[in-house]
């Protein structure tokens, strides 16, 4: 019996302990050899905890902890109910427009570098044009950019569209039957949506909560834009790059963030437990859309145009700034000009194909590994299995400063074969990080997907037949397209602006990203046209790019709808 | 589908082979930076323009990336240079032993500018311009606001200033731990430090990096910014209504540039060396968009007018004669101590310095004697420091906050963590009690 499972799951085996080889040798062993640290006496070297009991004693450490955990759970809250509505309109009715809301929900992850913090801060800080012209006209001002708050409201605009994606793609995959049943048996409205729509999109929601929540908790760039340094993030941030300085307690508060992040994951994992979202029916499009009546469509049309000009507004925003030529303490700049983008021109051409190309191969291999992870750990019941999960996914809480001076330390001294190089200074590394970070964004929608695919599909497939790797390939990643794209457009698109480890491995101009031509210009006074213009096309690429994917996936559906259609007509 | 993956993965093959191959050229010079593109590419284009033969290549990282990258690959090293503004940046790289002694031969360079050494006095680093911190301020904001124009540090503390004032943390940056320290020196330890506090009491925000300071200024976000000198003279040449002062407590440092140990290009690196201190070199730092302090006194000939003169203003950082030693020696507790009971506690002492003024202005009519002693005490517990010059400056303390044992018998009694925790509830509570004692104060007028 035990060699039958065993001869039955040797592929997947075999995979799982490929991915868990590639897991260890390029996050647990790079990451552990710069966090050993955080287990050391300072002074003698020795392995200690003392450095978490000092950890737990610091009220400035309690403070920062209490922070980043309000902090989070509000902006879960919040971005709920900007992703909600958007989510629900564009997959209940006919809804024009529902491609752009779906690209155009992207848009806020792609937050370039540096720019969009200046953006921010000339459109909502004390002295930005809002608050300008508040205070010129009725004499207040509102505080959105200050304090925890300030935190809260532009993470929420940030991450709101790991929600929005991943509710969209399980609301995309409900059966249609389960809401018919329930309108036959008088179930309409608000309780059609509390009672059968919601509890059935819930892995989508719980996997898009779970990630706003992590990464919000983890999240460096926001509190370093406000300033705020009583959080978490930017207090191991601060300490594990202060010069001269080597405090342990920045390599403490990592470890404490991966522990706290793979908590939550578990908690979300249990949350979700015992109950079956699968649904058996596939291909029917989803929900049932109706159309709208004309009142409506026009409140609906309200809500979306302002829910999308808040979340858009970094972009208008950063799109002034990239166009402006002097944007000093004025509600818009003194006057418009071409030539940052002139500046830019000659450069950018070689930082756009290298993010691509980096961005692309990271998103692309995120959604390998992450379709293969979900396959291994929800439908084998190897030993160990939910710890792939867990380890791809810490690599969400790991700073990307630790996997940068992890990697070099780790890679430098092995040469690449041909190229008599170090591994650490080819361009390839910078993928394999981007790769490794980005992975639990794919690792979650994969995990939604499968989670709402029925087994029985896979049984039927067998029994008539079908090798293991073919009904994989046949049916399982199909029926799991709609995921598999979510994962891989926020793969792509946080990928083109990571920064924080990619700069630590940039070992030639030739080989720097976009987000480093950013970081670059950002340096002086002169360059932050040009940076702002680089920062707009970045944006610009890679909503093109996931525009493209939903006109490919949504034409894909169509295609089945009508097939399925004729079927039954038949 | 599967001829369209295959096809994939022969482009990529390509192009990771193309890239490769790009890459191997040879001739050429690698240069660790953290200097801004509006710098290095003049430098780079001129120097390229002069010697056909050699490509520099620019490696843009922060000051502190850029140390942790050279450590990190020290043991197979591809980078010539170290090109940076912070004098401590060097001295972390040398005393890790990874940079390598060169005298440059360049004429004409005197051997101090203001009260600070040029080049390294042990020749493993060489100034190639100079840089002094100043105040710098956006005339809209400032117009806008009605506020008059602060020239010295002390204007700072001012009431009037109150959220207006950004600074960056000198953890952060050297430059700016200069600042602090030339403060420091100039007025004393614990006058120094009550300086500090009450300026900070005024801040707006302390900025995570060094650019953020006038990145702040020119935007608005803030009124006035404590920044080194070419920050605010870049951003006026960029075109930002800013203008910018020295204080007479002021530092000229020198902005430096080293070999790296084991430099794959070691000659056309010491050539780099000689090229920056050249007339030409020099010539290309009063680009309007570079605008730093030349260290060859005749290229001043050639510089605008109104453009700071060190060599013959002599009033430009000549009031402290900075003590590089003494600076060394507590270097890290500076650091340390800034970030716990300023960086971090900023709200708790905006607060207390808040109180205080309200405190102190509501008495300046009625001169109520009593009322002025409890704000005197306020005053004193805000400046009260948990640490002693002495034992600043001492070394087994500042042993505790670098973890680098020099020998494995080393030992340093205390962690960072612990110690930074008695700081910590020190400033807290100071900040609270000096607080509730200004709100009493007040309430008795």
């Amino acid at each position: 019996m035990a060699q039958q499972i065993w001869s039955v799951q040797r592929g997947p085996a075999a995979v799982g302990l490929l991915i868990a080889g590639f897991l260890l040798l390029f996050l647990l062993v790079p990451v552990a050899k710069v966090i050993v640290v955080a287990f050391q006496d300072p002074h003698t070297g020795a392995f200690t905890v003392i450095n978490f009991v000092d950890f737990f004693g610091n009220s400035l450490f309690q403070e920062s902890f209490l922070n980043s955990f309000y902090v989070a759970a509000m902006s879960v809250v919040v971005a709920s109910v900007i992703s909600m509505p958007l989510a629900y309109f564009t997959t209940r009715f006919n809804f024009g427009g529902t491609v752009l809301i779906q690209t155009l929900g992207v848009i806020p992850l792609i937050m370039p570098p540096f720019v969009g913090a200046v953006a921010m801060q000339l459109l909502f800080g004390a002295n930005g044009s809002i608050n300008l012209l508040l205070s010129d006209h009725f004499g207040f001002t509102i505080p959105f950019m200050e304090g925890l708050n300030g935190v809260i409201l532009v993470e929420s605009i940030h991450y709101f569209p790991f929600i929005l994606i991943n509710l969209s793609a399980a609301l995309g995959n409900i059966d249609r039957a389960m809401e018919e049943s329930a309108q036959n048996l008088g179930a309409s409205g608000l309780r059609l949506f509390r009672r059968i729509v919601l509890p059935l999109a819930m892995p989508g929601y719980v996997a898009g909560a779970a990630l706003v929540f992590i990464k919000v908790f983890d999240d460096l760039g926001t509190p370093l834009l406000l300033n705020v340094n009583t959080m978490l993030a930017p207090q191991a941030y601060l300490r594990v790059s202060s010069i001269g300085i080597a405090d342990p307690m920045g390599y403490v508060i990592s470890v404490i963030l991966v522990a706290f992040s793979l908590m939550s994951l578990w908690v979300s994992l249990v949350a979700l437990k015992g109950k079956d979202y699968a649904t058996v029916q596939k291909g029917g499009g989803g929900l049932m859309k109706r159309d709208l009546r004309p009142w409506e469509k026009a409140g609906c049309y309200a809500v979306v145009v302002f829910l999308l000009a808040l979340v858009l507004s970094p972009h208008i925003g950063l799109l002034l700034l990239s166009f402006g030529t002097i944007w000093s303490f004025a509600v818009l700049p003194d006057a418009y000009t071409l030539a940052h983008y002139a500046t830019v021109f000659d450069t950018a051409m070689r930082y756009i194909t290298n993010t691509l190309l980096y961005a692309g191969l990271a998103a692309l291999f995120d959604v390998i590994l992450a379709t293969a992870i979900a396959y291994v750990v929800w439908r084998t019941d190897l030993p160990g299995r939910k710890w792939l999960d867990y380890g791809a996914t810490a690599a969400l809480a790991v700073p990307g400063v630790v996997i940068g001076i992890g990697y070099l330390r780790t890679f430098h001294s092995f040469n690449v074969p041909i190229l008599d190089a170090p591994l650490a200074s080819w361009w390839v590394i910078i993928v394999i990080a981007m790769t490794i970070r980005r992975l639990p964004y794919a690792l979650r929608s994969c995990v939604a997907a499968i989670q709402q695919v029925s087994v029985m599909l896979e049984e039927a497939a067998e029994n008539l037949g079908a090798t293991k790797a073919r009904t994989v390939w046949r049916i399982v990643i199909p029926l799991m397209s709609g995921g598999i794209l979510a994962g891989f457009v926020t793969s792509f698109a946080t990928a083109a602006v990571e920064l924080s480890a990619t700069i630590m491995l940039v070992a030639r101009e030739t080989d720097a990203p976009l987000a480093y031509g950013i970081y670059e210009f950002m340096q002086s006074a002169a360059g932050r046209g040009p940076g702002a213009a680089l920062g707009v096309i970045a944006v610009l690429f890679v909503g093109i790019g996931t525009f493209i994917s939903h006109l490919i996936i949504e034409r894909g559906r169509k295609a089945h709808a009508t097939t399925g259609q004729a079927a039954v007509e038949v | 589908m599967q001829s369209f993956v295959k096809k994939c993965t022969a482009a990529l093959a390509a192009l990771a082979l193309w890239s490769g191959a790009a890459q191997a050229a040879d001739g050429k010079l690698t240069i660790v930076t953290s200097f801004p593109k509006d710098l290095t590419a003049v430098f780079k284009a001129a120097y390229e323009k002069k010697n056909p033969g050699v490509k520099v290549e620019i490696l843009n990282k922060k000051t502190s990336a850029g140390i942790k990258y050279l450590q990190e690959t020290a043991a197979n090293n591809t980078s010539d240079m170290f090109w940076a503004s912070a004098p401590d940046a060097f001295e972390v790289l040398k005393g890790d032993g990874l940079l390598v002694k060169y005298a440059p031969k360049a004429e004409g360079i005197p051997d101090k500018v203001g009260a600070f050494p040029i080049n390294d006095p042990d020749g493993f680093y060489m100034g190639f311009a100079a840089s002094g911190y100043g105040i710098m301020w956006n005339t809209r904001y400032v117009q806008a606001k009605k506020l008059p124009v602060a020239k010295e540090w002390a204007d700072l503390k001012k009431p009037i200033y109150h959220g207006h004032v950004g600074m960056s943390s000198p953890s952060r940056s050297g430059t700016t731990h200069l600042t602090v320290e030339t403060v420091l020196q100039g007025m004393g330890w614990d006058a120094g430090w009550a300086e500090w506090k009450e300026i900070a009491g005024n801040f707006k925000t302390v900025t995570e990096r060094s650019f953020g300071v006038p990145d702040g200024v020119n935007s608005g976000q803030f009124g006035f910014g404590i920044v080194i000198d070419f920050f605010g003279l870049s951003s006026m040449g960029s075109g930002f209504p800013v203008d910018f002062v020295y204080p007479k407590v002021t530092t000229l440092v020198p902005a430096n540039i080293g070999i790296v140990k084991n430099a794959p290009n070691r000659k056309v690196a010491e050539d780099f060396v000689e090229f920056l201190l050249s007339p030409e070199g020099q010539e290309l730092l009063l680009d309007p968009k570079i605008r730093r302090l030349p260290v060859n006194p005749k290229t001043y000939a050639k510089a605008p007018k109104d453009f700071p003169n060190p060599f013959k203003d002599k009033t430009i950082g000549a009031a402290v004669k900075f003590d590089l030693d003494l600076s060394k020696k507590r270097y890290n507790v500076v650091n340390a101590l800034f970030d716990v009971i300023v960086t971090y506690r900023m709200d708790d002492l905006v607060a207390a310095v808040k109180a205080i003024q309200d405190a102190e202005s509501a008495n300046a009519k009625k001169k109520n004697a009593e009322a002025a002693k409890l704000i005197a005490d306020a005053r004193a517990l805000v400046a009260k420091m948990p640490v002693d010059e002495k034992t600043a400056g001492d070394k087994a303390f500042n042993k505790i906050f670098t973890k680098k044992r020099a020998k494995a018998t080393d030992k340093a009694e205390g962690r960072q963590a612990e110690i930074e925790q008695e700081w910590d509830s020190m400033a807290k509570e100071n900040y609270a009690k000096a607080k509730a004692l200004a709100e009493k104060a007040k309430a008795m007028l």
